[in-house]
């Protein structure tokens, strides 16, 4: 692969991943998502209520937490500060032709990784949409009587089953950032390799180190 | 996901495709899902659809955050207030009472709904017209043994005969968890109006909106009938 092998030959330096806005805005959200887990738990499961703390404030906290979920990202974005988020909700965004083939395909097509590769793409809009749908579902059931009583019932089964899906798709994350320890390092400590760029992202690190990308354009 | 490219290089907007999909989709289940969950709960049935998130089942709350425990020989209700006769009734007392069945369903404020369950009891009215109610009463102030739950009704809610003090719900002696010896079944409201642990019922002048009220839910609980038409509220 002459991308790694060129890496080994320039001096390895390090590429920022993540600046310390994306950091502090996946952290944030990290914890509240946390809160609002182990605050469900005693909410779906009713009889483990009242074991640690009274229903109503449980009930406030995940409320709150809920509601201040997409605080973190929204501060992310605007300024000068928002530019990489900005740029990485782009790259999120925008696929080509070839990541949805290596998608549809699940992996049996070649691919130059972007920044992301699909299925991590994927995996951000995934959970964004999902929460996304867990904000409103839980707006409905906290401010109901605005809403008919059917919303509501429809709500509370969406709520938790999307509860459910959500929770597996964490869980995954999670361990696939065990699992890929410089990947996670790079959301404690913002850098990455250039190697490590080189394996895993060649198409993110040609644009870094100001190499023009083949498959940029004429696709 | 079909691919069609946008103009040469400029890539597929995947994100904004798959996320408005997604969304739509939470919409739709909102909208669909009183319906959903009513065909997977009957599907999955009460032992597996306990747990899943489409199931009909009860979730058990507590504000005090424990189950008083009341043994049947040492349950107590007084009735006091605006009453000609304040009495305090045992179990016992009110069994002797004649009783009423009511098969209704139990809807949740937050959204769970539980139907055809079965309730059995003394109709409030009743209750009401062995003490004798004073010409300046207009209202109904609940109390729990939990120490902490309130409840209220006018008297012209009370006097329904869809509103009874339970004994007996799904088929058996009202379990501890689920408010007994003795819960109010108030069927065409929300169910935190239908308060559990019953201790004490006080005839007042005016409606002191009770714990959940002063915590943000409507003093006057109705279903909005919108869902569950059979056994929404029908006007008294």
């Amino acid at each position: 692969m002459d991308a790694s092998s060129r890496a080994a030959t320039t001096s390895p330096r390090d590429l920022v991943r993540f600046d310390a806005v994306q950091r502090a805005a996946h952290w944030t959200t990290a914890l509240l998502f946390a809160v609002l887990v182990v605050t469900a738990i005693p909410l779906y499961f009713g009889s483990l209520v009242g074991l640690v703390l009274p229903r109503f404030t449980v009930e406030q906290v995940h409320l709150w937490a809920g509601v201040s979920l997409p605080v973190p990202l929204v501060l992310s974005l605007p300024g000068p500060w928002g530019a990489r988020m900005r740029r990485d909700l782009r790259r999120i965004n925008v696929w080509r032709r070839e990541e949805v083939e290596w998608l549809t395909t699940r992996g049996r097509t070649s691919l130059t990784a972007d920044k992301f590769n699909p299925a991590q793409k994927l995996n951000a809009i995934f959970v964004g949409a999902l929460s996304t749908v867990m904000l409103g579902t839980g707006i409905i059931l906290k401010w109901f009587a605005y809403f008919p009583l059917s919303w509501r019932v429809g709500s509370t089964f969406v709520h938790d089953l999307v509860a459910w899906l959500l929770t597996v798709v964490i869980v995954g994350h999670v361990v696939m950032a065990l699992r890929h320890r410089e990947a996670l390092s790079s959301m404690l400590r913002g850098r990455v390799s250039e190697q490590w760029a080189a394996t895993n992202a060649p198409r993110w690190w040609r644009e870094e180190v100001g190499e023009p990308s083949e498959t940029a354009t004429g696709e | 996901m079909r691919v069609t490219n946008g103009p040469a290089g400029e890539g597929i907007r995947v994100g904004r495709r798959v996320f408005i999909a997604l969304a739509a989709a939470g919409a739709l289940g909102v909208t669909v899902g009183a319906s959903a969950q009513r065909g997977l709960a009957n599907a999955l049935g009460s032992g597996l659809g306990g747990l899943l998130p489409g199931g009909d089942r009860f979730r058990l709350y507590s504000i005090s955050g424990q189950y008083p425990v009341i043994s049947d020989s040492r349950y107590r209700l007084a009735v006091t207030g605006l009453v000609d006769r304040p009495t305090t009734f045992t179990l016992a007392d009110l069994e002797a009472l004649p009783s009423t069945s009511l098969v209704r369903a139990f809807q949740c404020v937050t959204g769970w709904r539980v139907p055809d369950v079965h309730w059995e009891g003394v109709r409030l009215s009743q209750l009401l017209d062995v003490v004798g109610v004073r010409g300046e009463a207009r209202a109904l102030t609940f109390e729990s043994y939990d120490g902490v739950d309130t409840e209220s009704l006018t008297l012209d809610q009370a006097r329904r005969p869809d509103v009874i003090v339970a004994y007996r719900m799904l088929g058996a002696r009202v379990t501890t968890e689920h408010g007994g010896p003795v819960r109010l079944y108030v069927a065409p409201m929300y169910g935190y109006k239908s308060l559990k642990w019953l201790s004490a019922i006080r005839v007042v002048r005016d409606v002191q909106p009770g714990f959940w009220e002063r915590n943000g839910y409507p003093v006057n609980g109705w279903l909005d009938g919108s869902t569950g038409a059979t056994d929404a509220a029908s006007p008294a």
